[in-house]
Parts: C-alpha cells; sequence; structure tokens
C-alpha cells in the first residue's frame, strides 16, 4: 500500500503523493529539558496527517518546528525536496504554512474580514504610496484578494459574522475564523494545533466536515494535533504518535490503535 | 433613523471598501470639508484662528501621526515632542537655506527629514517594547531637544538661540511672519490636515494597516502568519514621524514663528499629544481629530468662562485651568476608556433605531 516515492491511494479513493515535508532527526532542547528526541518522519502531499500523543509529548512544539517558531537543535527539515536553510517564521509562511494556534491567535481588535485578509499578506505587494493614494496597484490588490477572501468565508460560512470584531464572538466561531485565516494564504501545507479543543460535539462535527472539505476541495496537505482519538482515527490518513519527546509510532490509524507502546502511553502500564 | 445602511447596498468590493459606508455619513463628511474650506476662510479673523483653529489643525495632524504608531502599531512613543522639533527646524533649515522655494515643498521635506529620524529612533522597538519603548523614545525625546539646543548650526549661530520663521509664501501669498493673513494660514495647515487623514485612512484601511493592527493585537502571531515585523514597525515609525514632522514645521512657521526648542517641543508636548490620542481614541482617524478638538478648545472655553463671565483674576484661571482639565480627563478616562471615538461609536448606534428603543 505504501510506496515511498509515489504515494499512495487510501480506501476511499484519495490519491496520496510524494513526500511534501520531512523532518530528519530532529532534537529540541531547552536548556536542559529535551522537548523533541531524535524524531524523524515525513508528512505527503494532500494528505492528513496527525500527531497525537499525552499532555507534555512535545507535539505543539514539533508543530512550532514545523513553522518555524522553534529551530530544531539538531536534524534537519526539508520542505518541497529542499533543505530549509534558518529562515524567520514569516519567511517560511511565505512559502506556503499556514497555522492555527491552540490558544486562538486572532487580532482581537479587526474584524472577521480584516483578520481573514492578513492571511493574504503573504500575497499582497504593493507599495506604501500606492497604497496611500488608494490608487492602481493597492485598488486593485485589494479587491482580488478580497474575491479569493470571500470564498474562503463563503467555504466556511462565517458571512453573516464577516464585520463583527472579533473580540464579540464565541469560541467555537473565533475558531472557525482562524481557520479561514490560515486558509486564505491557500497554503500548501496547513498545520492545525488541536482545531477542537474546547468544542461541543455539534461544533467538532461542523470543523471535522471543514477539515475534510479543505483537504478534499483544495488538496490541501494538513498535519493537525488532536486529543480527540476518534476525531484523529477517523480523519487522518497516517498518525505519529509522540511520548515524552520521543515517536513511539508512526502508521495508519489502524496499525498505531493496535501499537502495544501506543497503548502503554495512553492507558498506562503496569509496573510490577 | 439615522446612520442606517439600509437601502445603501453594495454592489462591488471597492464599495464595502470606502471611508464612509453609510450615505447620509458621507454627504455629512462632504459638508464639513466644504464648510471648512470655502466658508471659515471668509468668516475667520486673528483670534479664532490663532486660539482654537490652527492649534487644533497642527494638533490634529500629530494625533493622527501619532495615532498611528501606537494606535494602531501598538508601540508607545513619548517622543513626539522631539519629532515635531526635528521637523521645525528641518523647515527652518530649508527656508532660510532655499528662500525661492515654495513653502509646501519646505513643510514636505521637513516630514520626510523626520520620517528618517524617527526610523532610525524606531530601531529599538525591534526588541524591546511596551514600557520600555516608551523609555526609549523618551530618550530621544531629551537628546533630540538637546541637541538643537547644544548644536549652533541647527539655529544658524543666531545669538538668542531661537529660531524664527522668515516670511515665505505660496503662490504670492504671505504664509508666515507677521503678516500673514489669518485666512491663508488656516488654509495652508487645512490643506495638510485633509491630505494627512486622507492618507491616514487609506494606509490603516488596507495591507500596511492590516500588519500594523496585526502587530498591535499579538506579535507573534503575526510574524508567523507572515508579517514581516521590521517592515511593519519601521513603517508605522516612518509613516508616524511623517506626519509629526509636517505638525512641527507647521507649528514652528505658520503658528508661533519664533521658537525655543525646550519650551515649543518639551517632553509636556509629548504628553500633550499622546493624551489628545488616549482621550481621542486609540487606533481611530476621527478620535485623533477629536482628541485634538478636545485639548485645544477646553482651555479656551474655560478661559472664557472664568475670565469674561465670572470675572475672575487671569492667573487664577490659568491655574484652575489646569486643574480642572486635569480632572476632566481621568473622568473621561473612567467612564469612557476608548475614548471619544468609541463614546461617538456607541451614539451611532443609538441613533440607528433612534427615535424607537428596538
Amino acid at each position: 500500500m505504501l510506496d515511498q516515492a509515489e504515494g499512495y491511494i487510501t480506501d476511499d479513493g484519495r490519491k496520496i503523493g510524494g513526500v511534501v515535508m520531512e523532518m530528519k532527526n530532529i532534537t529540541l532542547r531547552f536548556g536542559g529539558v529535551v522537548a523533541i528526541k531524535d524524531i524523524s518522519f515525513d508528512i505527503r502531499e494532500g494528505e492528513i496527517r496527525a500527531i497525537i500523543g499525552p499532555n507534555g509529548a512535545g507535539k505543539s512544539s514539533m508543530l512550532n518546528v514545523i513553522s518555524g517558531f522553534y529551530v530544531p537543535s539538531e536534524g534537519e527539515v526539508w520542505f518541497r525536496g529542499e533543505k530549509r536553510p534558518p529562515m524567520r517564521p514569516y519567511e517560511i509562511a511565505r512559502q506556503g504554512i499556514a497555522r492555527t494556534f491552540q490558544n486562538i491567535a486572532l487580532f482581537e481588535g479587526m474584524s472577521v474580514l480584516d483578520n481573514v485578509m492578513t492571511g493574504r499578506l503573504t500575497q499582497m505587494k504593493s507599495g506604501l504610496f500606492s497604497q496611500a493614494l488608494w490608487k492602481g496597484k493597492a485598488e486593485a490588490e485589494e479587491i482580488a484578494n478580497r474575491e479569493i477572501v470571500e470564498q474562503v468565508i463563503d467555504f466556511l460560512e462565517i458571512q453573516h459574522i464577516r464585520k463583527t470584531p472579533v473580540a464579540r464572538l464565541p469560541y467555537g466561531l473565533k475558531k472557525r475564523v482562524e481557520l479561514a485565516r490560515a486558509l486564505a494564504a491557500q497554503p500548501k501545507l496547513l498545520l492545525l494545533d488541536e482545531p477542537m479543543a474546547g468544542m461541543n460535539v455539534e461544533e467538532k462535527e461542523d470543523m471535522c466536515r471543514f477539515i475534510l472539505d479543505v483537504n478534499d476541495e483544495f488538496g490541501t496537505t494538513i498535519a493537525l494535533i488532536e486529543h480527540d482519538m476518534g476525531v484523529v482515527m477517523d480523519l487522518s490518513d497516517r498518525v505519529v504518535v509522540m511520548d515524552y519527546g520521543k515517536k513511539i509510532g508512526d502508521g495508519p490509524p489502524d496499525e498505531v490503535r493496535n501499537n502495544p507502546d501506543v497503548i502503554d502511553a495512553y492507558l498506562g502500564v503496569a509496573h510490577d | 433613523m439615522f446612520y442606517r445602511e439600509a437601502g445603501d447596498f453594495k454592489t462591488s468590493y471597492l464599495q464595502d471598501g470606502q471611508t464612509f459606508p453609510i450615505r447620509f455619513d458621507r454627504y455629512r463628511y462632504y459638508a464639513v470639508l466644504a464648510f471648512g474650506f470655502l466658508v471659515v476662510p471668509f468668516i475667520i479673523n486673528d483670534y479664532w484662528a490663532n486660539a482654537i483653529l490652527l492649534p487644533f489643525l497642527i494638533y490634529a495632524i500629530a494625533a493622527v501621526g501619532l495615532n498611528i504608531l501606537t494606535g494602531y502599531c501598538g508601540q508607545v512613543s513619548l517622543g513626539t515632542g522631539g519629532f515635531m522639533a526635528v521637523g521645525a527646524y528641518a523647515c527652518y533649515k530649508l527656508m532660510t537655506a532655499f528662500p525661492e522655494v515654495s513653502m509646501f515643498i519646505h513643510v514636505i521635506l521637513a516630514g520626510g527629514v523626520t520620517a528618517l529620524v524617527g526610523v532610525l529612533f524606531g530601531l529599538p522597538s525591534l526588541r524591546i517594547k511596551g514600557f520600555y519603548l516608551a523609555v526609549a523614545t523618551l530618550a530621544a525625546q531629551f537628546f533630540l531637544v538637546w541637541l538643537f539646543n547644544r548644536v549652533p548650526w541647527f539655529y544658524n549661530y543666531s545669538a538668542s538661540g531661537q529660531i524664527s520663521a522668515p516670511e515665505r509664501d505660496v503662490f504670492g501669498i504671505i504664509l508666515t511672519g507677521p503678516n500673514a493673513p489669518a485666512w491663508a494660514t488656516y488654509l495652508f495647515c487645512l490643506i495638510f490636515l485633509t491630505l494627512a487623514g486622507l492618507i491616514a485612512r487609506n494606509l490603516t484601511r488596507g495591507t500596511v494597516g492590516r500588519s500594523w493592527m496585526a502587530i498591535r493585537d499579538m506579535d507573534i502571531a503575526a510574524e508567523i502568519i507572515g508579517v514581516n515585523p521590521l517592515k511593519a514597525k519601521m513603517t508605522a515609525f516612518a509613516v508616524s514621524s511623517f506626519f509629526v514632522g509636517i505638525s512641527g514645521a507647521l507649528f514652528f512657521s505658520i503658528y508661533l514663528g519664533a521658537v525655543e526648542v525646550g519650551e515649543a517641543f518639551g517632553i509636556q508636548k509629548s504628553f500633550l499629544v499622546l493624551f489628545m490620542v488616549i482621550i481621542g481614541g486609540l487606533g481611530s482617524i476621527f478620535g485623533s481629530f477629536a482628541g485634538a478638538a478636545f485639548l485645544v478648545v477646553l482651555p479656551v472655553v474655560l478661559k472664557l468662562l472664568g475670565v469674561d463671565l465670572l470675572g475672575w483674576p487671569t492667573d487664577i484661571v490659568a491655574h484652575f485651568q489646569l486643574v480642572i482639565v486635569g480632572a476632566l480627563i481621568i473622568v473621561f478616562l473612567v467612564l469612557e476608556p476608548h475614548g471619544i471615538a468609541q463614546l461617538w461609536r456607541v451614539v451611532k448606534e443609538k441613533l440607528r433605531l433612534w427615535p424607537f428603543p428596538h
């Protein structure tokens, strides 16, 4: 089923391509604390890749390494066939990696529309003078990008709150707006840090639907961290399991579910 | 009743993004502009120009500038007075070096020079923020005032250490010096304020404005979604200082005519403009106008009340004025921490439904 170079076909008939992102022997240290210990895995084009593990396993740190917020102490990050040199996070965003945050990181002082428009900032290049006059390139660019943003707003069904200040929205909608902001960038790789944390069942179902739709319609590659095992097993094509900064399992959901190390990590193991 | 969007349909994104999306609001804005440009110059006199209109126009430009930096980009600055001084001295040097060039160009170039200085003193903002940045800009304030006091080249080696504006004109109309007519100085400043307002609005509703606000609201998230913090902060410092520099140039050349740097552009000026921005409303162009109007008009009104109406001695009124303005600022900020702009927003919400309760 798993072909190294070519990718594979999933059970529901989606075609998964070659490797987009490869983490090679990543180690991340904060002083004496080792958050991630020598982990390697890859993410293939068009797939939904989950990273799971108990609290403090280093999942979020791993996502922060991918999005460039942390620079790994050792190891290499390969994106689209190239080794990533040391870069600022905004440069990595420009390469086509967008993300959402575990604790919502929206811009509270701005409207939903403006927040989603910030997702397009990587694509907007008009100069200061053009914008000061609001003519020519600035205006054309604003309209072109607004059209893309409106498509995303339609897609995620948040038209009715377009002009609402983000600070006034309930938690579930904020999560959705954050997804909209990440999608507006039309990323090649979308990172979701606990997209369903703190949601009720209906909101979770909505979010699952959106994640599947995004993957289906735009073919976006998605890497996500999630604690809800039902969600993870249903959504993802392949799962990485971490515990205490180490990788203890990697593979399709069914395989991971039956992995004895994973069961130990989640259910605990008798020490007698 | 008023400010209702009902029936006012937008059919393009361009219309949706315009500055005054509600028709009633738009016409009111045109009416105010027409009144300012076409009516006021004919009825203005020296008292109105010097006591209220010129200071209002000039401080409003400075407030728009500071609001871009502090209100939109979230970088606290206490160096406004110093940057105004840069504008004033740049304008003075240009006026004396190129007497035949139009004042328009001098003032704009003075703004440009200030923008460069602003970027230079804005560099610490890349590493520090909040109170620490405020202290760093405070250093700029003291350094710049010291510089203009101590280096005679800046005041052309004049014996008094002051700078005074020579008589200059635009298209033959005298703008500086004692012979300048009130309507000309008023119109000159009004043009600059109008341009400042338009440019500030255009910048804040577009790409640059969004990256400023993203940095203000959550700088780490902003960087991860693709905002270059260096570029965002430096453009904020540049644009802000540009406006503050223009305001300083006008303050010196048009309004005061002669300036002693420590007195005119001291730390109290920085605080005055900061108060304007806070009272008017952080992150609002209208708020900058409202804050400037509030702090310029209030002392005049208090003086009129005390001296002319109640017949108190001038010195007592002058002291009372300080006490009352200070107390009002505190009361106002307790009642409405988001400033006059927020008050106005609430009024607009109410006016939508008025006279009905729901």
